[in-house]
């Protein structure tokens, strides 16, 4: 293991490749369209994830952080400074935020949508309790759906980036779908009604990648 | 007595083109506004209806339980103090008393330009950037989502407001373009001026 992490060093150290970089977008820009428009998407991607990343990479380098995942950073987020916790948490949510979305019609999965019914009773109540979560949440953040640590689906919110995997988060589970409420996710098609963008956002979610992420949330 | 939106100091498109009609229709409009009738709604055939809103601030502030209090409380009067930290045709270098007092405690107005601009810039999320007066001494300060100088101690003296809100229809992602203009065009120092005293 230490030797790993060694060699990783040295690795990243030689070829100054950074560490954390950014997957493609898995549609283009208007493909959420009219729900989240063009615009929006194309600067939330290109300067605000993006900037996380770049941001992230900075932060880390020669400092006990570099090498360690995203996953671990997260694990022992006292640890380090708020520069990490805030730009290593930027990178995570908005890159399973874009997954989680997509102009295709999905439907959850059998084993989700009963675990959604056991948790909330149906697919609208837990809709209900995600704007709830989203629209309570004073100034910037986000609403998740996660696994808890008893294998059962929890609602939360955290303020600015942070997230259910952060050991400084009030509720921790693994998240299967996380909604950004940042005023940047949504104020160039909805200014001030975040209420109007949460209720828009359910028809561009990707139930299939939610699925897949319960499935293996609860593998773990 | 309820809390009141007071009316914008200036017309809603004397900042343009640095901050169009736009931005100030519905950052005044609807955000401010909302702020006053949520407060007023959680204050209603309560003991602090009648109470002036320094008075609501200050009794709330600090108590979990009263979270949503402060918050709305506390947006009501920084939006207020930010609208008049700006006036049309403003910015640049302060003059007379205020700026001998900037570059007696900054060592400089360029010194005391750059800490705002670090302090805006790096405040994450929502908030607030600010000139206060603690101690006797100018200092420049930052503060999340509703927080506010004066249950920090501090006499505020000027503000920039950093909530995407107040900056993303006419700057986008670019915070500290939209930074640079205030100090550049639209700060009222006569304001900070009066409160400095």
């Amino acid at each position: 293991m230490r030797f790993w992490i060694l060699f990783s060093a040295l690795v990243t150290a030689m070829t100054a490749t950074a560490q954390f970089t950014q997957a493609p977008l898995p549609y283009s820009y208007s493909a959420l369209e009219p729900y989240i428009d063009s615009q929006t998407m194309e600067i939330h991607y290109t300067k605000h994830h993006a900037g996380y990343i770049s941001n992230l990479n900075k932060a880390v380098k020669g400092t006990p952080a570099e090498g360690l995942s995203l996953t671990a950073l997260f694990s022992r987020m006292g640890e380090f400074p708020d520069v990490i916790r805030n730009n290593a948490g930027g990178h995570y949510n908005h890159d399973l935020f874009w997954s989680v979305l997509s102009p295709e019609k999905s439907d959850p999965s059998p084993e989700l949508l009963s675990a959604v019914s056991s948790a909330f009773g149906n697919l609208d109540s837990l809709k209900k309790r995600m704007n709830e979560a989203g629209a309570k949440r004073f100034g910037s953040g986000w609403a998740w759906l996660s696994v808890d640590p008893n294998g059962k689906l929890v609602v939360s919110s955290t303020p600015n980036q942070d997230n259910p995997l952060m050991s400084v988060a009030e509720v921790k589970g693994i998240p299967v779908l996380g909604i950004d409420v940042w005023e940047h996710a949504y104020y160039l098609r909805y200014q001030n009604k975040r209420g109007d963008y949460l209720a828009a956002i359910w028809n561009v979610i990707n139930w299939k990648e939610v699925s897949r992420r319960y499935a293996e949330a609860l593998k773990k | 007595m309820a809390v009141t939106l007071p009316a914008l100091p200036y017309a809603k498109n004397a900042l343009a083109p640095h901050i169009s009609e736009e931005t100030l229709d519905f950052h005044h409009g609807k955000h401010h506004n909302a702020y006053v009738t949520n407060l007023n709604n959680l204050i209603k055939d309560s003991d602090l209806d009648s109470a002036d809103l320094e008075t609501i601030i200050k009794s709330v502030a600090g108590d979990p339980s009263k979270a949503g209090h402060f918050n709305n409380a506390a947006q009501v009067w920084n939006h207020t103090f930010y609208w008049n930290s700006m006036k049309p045709n403003g910015g640049g270098k302060p003059a007379g008393d205020l700026l001998k007092k900037i570059e007696a405690d900054f060592g400089s107005y360029e010194e005391f330009a750059a800490q705002f601009k670090t302090a805006a810039t790096t405040q994450f999320g929502s908030g607030w950037a600010w000139l206060v007066l603690e101690g006797g001494k100018l200092k420049v300060t930052k503060t999340g989502n509703a927080d506010l100088p004066m249950v920090h101690g501090q006499k505020a003296i000027l503000t920039i407001d950093v909530w995407e809100h107040a900056y993303y229809v006419d700057f986008r992602n670019r915070r500290p373009d939209y930074i640079a203009t205030f100090l550049d065009h639209l700060v009222n120092w006569d304001f900070a001026a009066a409160n400095l005293g």
